[in-house]
């Protein structure tokens, strides 16, 4: 089993989903974080402009089985690009153990 | 009582409803346009001006204003005012005392103590806004003798809350963080959607607020408060659109909150000469306050250093002033572009200096006194933590 962690656009949001639906992932987690980086964002606020680096983006937690892990890599990588700086970041690391907790299932089988 | 003096005094009541809606509309400008750990402390200034106001000006501060004249500067006071055929007259000065007290109430947010605001709010509204107020609405004062017009008070309210929040601005001092190196930064309010829907109340209440001083409805009053409900509106459009249009043109951009802030400066500008002047008058005072808002609110930021963080000093003392004088221009009856020379218009300048240096000395005085005792400012760690965790043990959002 596989975790991907990836940081997205929260303007692409939409197409990701829609694209891990078709590939039958179907669990995630996702929350809003904000981040620094090399874009940096200009405002004007009452005459006064300012930048700041902090930058909004999607952060989407997904739990894989081994055999899913390429064809979900690939759906982020198409559905959340837009060739710009910015367009984010996939993290992969393994998991050890996951159980459903209503059924007590453990392994695979709690993802499914 | 016959059927025109109720229908007055029911306008008079309708108004004053109006008017009181208006501290709600101040309490969500402030708040939206300032951080929101002290959203809180912003909620219990406002809520606290009105109930000291409201408890203040009946108990004193209203015959301090329209008591018998002594020497055509100040009204006799008598305590806790209970003249029942006047009772709709306390309610609408009332909120009118208020209206002058709130407005030093952002331009000092974020950093000041909560006692000493409530201290301060008590003395206005018994002591500074009464008796400069009794010199033009009295019928007797000094002011009203010159022939000064303030018909809804440029002047004798918002120039008095602007003056003294300029005042209390520069004794408190800035913001932590909103000077560094000599440069001024940007301190965003958290919410302009509170901010925006602030105005339009302060808009709505304002039509309460330039009619009602009508203090009639009945006969040929009907056709006056028409039109002071078209100058007031006009001057607010125009305000707004004006410092849209200059900050589009000098920021590259549209600025919202300054757009927000030229509808009241047209607001306040149209208050003194909403019963004087023209519609199209009207709509040239608010181009004249919707494009000096602008350049005043950058000026007192960025060349004065004074960190004003509603803008309440250029809308209300600024377009104040402005609007007073202009009157002296655009007045039907008496203004320099109406063949009236230049009288008028040296007795509106006579006004906004006397009331002005009243605001500014007194309010000094007061302010002064209350730094070297209890102090007017939060400590460090307060003010960084947010004035909501320390003066009230609470905060405004909560999951």
């Amino acid at each position: 089993m596989k975790k991907i962690e990836t940081i997205i656009r929260k303007s692409k949001f939409d197409e990701v989903k829609e694209a891990l639906h078709r590939i039958e992932v179907n669990f995630f987690s996702y929350w809003d974080v904000t981040g620094v980086g090399n874009e940096k964002q200009g405002h004007v606020y009452r005459g006064v402009s300012y930048s700041t680096s902090d930058i909004q983006r999607r952060f989407l937690s997904i739990v894989v089985s081994d055999p899913f892990l390429e064809i979900t890599i690939d759906a982020i990588l198409k559905s959340a690009a837009t060739g710009d700086v910015g367009d984010g970041k996939i993290f992969v690391s393994n998991i050890e153990e996951s159980y459903r907790i209503r059924t007590k299932e453990k392994g695979t089988d709690a993802l499914k | 009582m016959e059927a025109n003096a109720v229908l007055d005094l029911m306008w008079i009541v309708i108004c004053g409803i109006l008017v009181f809606f208006m501290q709600a509309g101040f309490t969500l400008v402030e708040t939206g346009f300032t951080r929101s750990k002290n959203a809180g402390n912003i909620i219990m200034k406002n809520i606290m001006d009105l109930c000291i106001g409201s408890l203040g000006f009946w108990a004193i501060g209203y015959t301090v204003m329209y008591g018998e004249t002594i020497g055509s500067l100040i009204g006799t006071p008598t305590l806790f005012f209970d003249d029942v055929e006047n009772m709709h007259n306390l309610f609408f000065q009332t909120v009118f005392a208020a209206t002058a007290a709130t407005i030093v109430s952002g331009a000092i947010a974020g950093r000041t103590k909560f006692s000493t605001y409530i201290i301060f709010s008590f003395v206005m509204t018994v002591v500074i806004y009464p008796i400069s107020g009794h010199w033009v609405w009295q019928g007797e004062g000094w002011l009203t003798e010159l022939g000064f017009v303030d018909f809804a008070g440029s002047t004798v309210v918002h120039s008095v809350g602007g003056w003294a929040a300029l005042v209390a601005a520069i004794l408190v001092g800035p913001r932590l963080g909103k000077y560094t190196d000599g440069r001024s930064n940007a301190i965003p309010g958290h919410n302009l959607l509170i901010g925006a829907l602030g105005v339009l109340i302060l808009w709505l209440g304002w039509f309460g607020f330039n009619a009602g001083s009508q203090l009639a409805i009945s006969g040929d009053s009907a056709n006056a408060v028409a039109g002071i409900l078209i100058t007031t509106n006009l001057a607010a459009a125009a305000g707004a659109i004006t410092a849209m249009v200059v900050t589009w043109i000098s920021y590259g951009k549209p600025d919202i909150s300054m757009t927000l802030n030229g509808a009241l400066a047209g607001l306040v500008g149209i208050t003194a000469g909403c019963a004087a002047v023209s519609p199209l008058g009207a709509a040239i005072i608010g181009v004249v306050a919707g494009t000096v808002v602008v350049f005043s609110i950058d000026f007192i930021d960025k060349k004065l250093k004074i960190d004003d963080p509603v803008g309440a000093i250029s809308v209300h003392g600024v377009c104040g002033a402005l609007g007073t004088l202009l009157v002296g221009v655009f007045a039907i009856d008496g203004g320099l572009l109406y063949g009236g020379g230049f009288s008028l218009l040296g007795v509106q300048a006579i006004g906004v200096l006397a009331i002005g240096a009243w605001a500014v000395g007194t309010a000094f005085v007061v302010l002064f006194i209350l730094k070297k005792t209890i102090g007017l400012r939060v400590s460090r760690e307060e003010e960084v933590d947010g004035l909501d965790r320390h003066e009230h043990k609470a905060s405004v959002y909560n999951k």
